[in-house]
């Protein structure tokens, strides 16, 4: 039992971190623009597939560094080009181009590689067990992941409290009009922290291929969590996203690793109803309804809490 | 300095500035006053180009209409908007570091100078500026873009919603900062800083300019102070 609770801890964590990477880019760029991008964890998906086929040809390390890079441009395209002209004609528009967006990104990269799971391994030098618990053995390539999340964290941290395009950012928050009567280029911003919020994205996407599965139907699979991140964590709060990635990280990490079920934890009170829905009920495991504890936390959030954990505004 | 010919405005289907022609020379301080709604804010924003100008305006010369807003800001254009929009989250001091718009040339007003003039502000340089009152605030959002070194500063409602003595003090702001050799457009309702500090006045009504002239002009000029002015 204290190995599943270790084990499931890691994990969960590192979970976190990985939804963390992908929902502080988009919370912030819902902040800011108003637009919440349905096709950032598409970016995601393109950071995967590209970290792999970048991989094959030139090895994973210089993978790691391009294949970010290569999502981030495509990302500040998109604002410069996509959005920046679809603004003009309100939210709606925008919020259309990223969802058409989200489904061409799918169906490209089918295209060009398929609808199977690609075979982008662990690289060699992080492919043997850091350390044992128990009797689990656990992956440094984990470790590895976990390692460069907290250090994206803490840049991020550094730029966004000790910088002055953090500043200009932090500002552009809440009040992108009043940032650029005081001579900021805003536009600039918006295209910047769109292409870095995608760049993380796509980073997400890279050190997370190998370990789950590289496929072109995992943006759609990741997409909704992500949603739920945000919201949960109240839409635009950095702090919050961090927190609601941890928490929804660690729920559906136990969830899964626990077998227990209403049966199994009341079994003496079993009021032996016979075969009928409630038994159903009354067996099913918590591994089971795993997947869905992320949606009712989001239905709960939004009744009890419509701002989220520290968000500041109404949803 | 500032030349604005036949400006007009629209909110949606309502022609809200109907050719407003005014000027504003070098070192001048200028009020423009009138009741609520005749358009003295869009006059403002039009200029910075928050709401989008049709017709003429020049600023030392160059034509600004269609520019954005930052563009204008570096020409030397400062705004200090009508809801004192500081930046919640953000300390006071880095509130007024965001007002510097070029880090590379250090403009004549200085952090320490302003936190010396308001030591209140100063008491709070490392608090979020969320948490001041409302004069502390609209004297933050003035030193703030002063900060960035303008030529004019463009001042909406300054005195709005505070009370009396604070209302004096940000009246003696405008007049250092008048002293230091900046032109002044000061958007007001009231009367009494305006007339104090201003070397001409210009009053609005209808999306128009209706009068132009001295304080002492207008003093003298009970018809429309009563036809303009007056509630």
């Amino acid at each position: 039992m204290l190995e599943l609770i270790v084990i499931s801890t890691l994990n969960g964590i590192l979970f976190g971190m990985l939804l963390f990477l992908l929902s502080s880019g988009l919370t912030v760029i819902f902040s800011m623009m108003g637009v919440l991008n349905f096709a950032h964890a598409s970016f995601y998906m393109l950071g995967a597939f590209f970290g792999y086929q970048l991989s094959r040809w030139i090895g994973f390390w210089p993978a790691l560094v391009i294949a970010p890079l290569l999502v981030g441009m495509i990302g500040m395209a998109v604002e410069r080009y996509g959005l920046r002209n679809t603004h003009k004609h309100g939210h709606v528009a925008e919020l259309l181009l990223t969802f058409g967006l989200a489904f061409a990104i799918e169906e490209i990269v089918a295209m060009i590689w398929g609808r199977s799971p690609m075979d982008y391994r662990v690289p060699a030098a992080l492919d043997f067990p850091a350390f044992s618990v128990f009797s689990t053995n656990y992956p440094a390539y984990k470790i590895f992941m976990l390692a460069v999340s907290a250090l994206v964290f803490v840049v991020l941290l550094i730029v966004l409290k000790r910088t002055r395009v953090g500043l200009v950012v932090q500002a552009a928050l809440t009040h992108p009009t009043m940032v650029a009567h005081l001579g900021h280029n805003v536009g600039r911003v918006f295209m910047l922290v769109f292409g870095v919020g995608s760049a993380l994205a796509g980073l997400a996407g890279v050190i997370a291929g190998p370990s789950l599965v590289t496929q072109s139907d995992m943006a759609a699979l990741l997409g909704p969590i992500l949603f739920v991140v945000i919201v949960f964590g109240g839409l635009g709060s950095l702090p919050g996203a961090f927190i609601a990635s941890l928490i929804i990280g660690l729920v559906q990490t136990f969830a899964v690793a626990l077998n227990g079920s209403l049966a199994s934890m009341f079994g003496p009170l079993d009021p032996g109803m016979g075969p009928s829905v409630l038994t159903d009920i009354w067996n099913v495991t918590i591994a089971q309804i795993a997947p869905i504890l992320p949606y009712l936390l989001l239905v709960l959030v939004l009744i009890v809490r419509p701002m989220g954990l520290m968000g500041t505004r109404e949803t | 300095m500032l030349e604005v010919k036949d400006l007009h405005a629209y909110y949606g289907k309502s022609h809200i500035l109907q050719g407003v022609d005014m000027h504003i020379d070098a070192g001048e301080v200028v009020s423009l006053l009138g009741r609520n709604g005749v358009g003295r804010s869009t006059t403002v924003k039009a200029i910075m180009g928050e709401v989008p100008p049709h017709g003429t305006i020049r600023f030392k010369g160059k034509d600004i209409v269609g520019l954005p807003s930052y563009k204008i800001a570096h020409l030397g254009l400062g705004y200090v908007p009508e809801h004192r929009d500081i930046f919640p989250g953000l300390t006071v001091r880095q509130n007024l570091l965001l007002g510097v718009k070029d880090t590379r040339r250090p403009g004549k007003w200085r952090m320490e100078d302003m936190l010396d003039m308001f030591p209140n502000l100063a008491a709070r340089a490392d608090t979020p500026a969320g948490v001041l009152s409302g004069g502390e605030k609209q004297m933050l959002t003035t030193c703030r873009t002063l900060m960035g070194d303008p030529e004019l500063i463009m001042i909406d409602e300054p005195t709005e919603g505070l009370a009396p003595i604070i209302v004096q003090q940000v009246g003696d702001l405008i007049a250092r900062i008048a002293q230091a050799g900046l032109a002044i457009l000061l958007v007001e309702q009231k009367l009494s800083i305006a007339l104090r500090i201003s070397h001409r006045v210009y009053i609005m009504g209808h999306g128009r300019i209706v009068f132009e002239g001295t304080p002492d002009q207008l003093k003298a000029n009970d018809a429309v102070r009563k036809e303009w002015l007056e509630v």
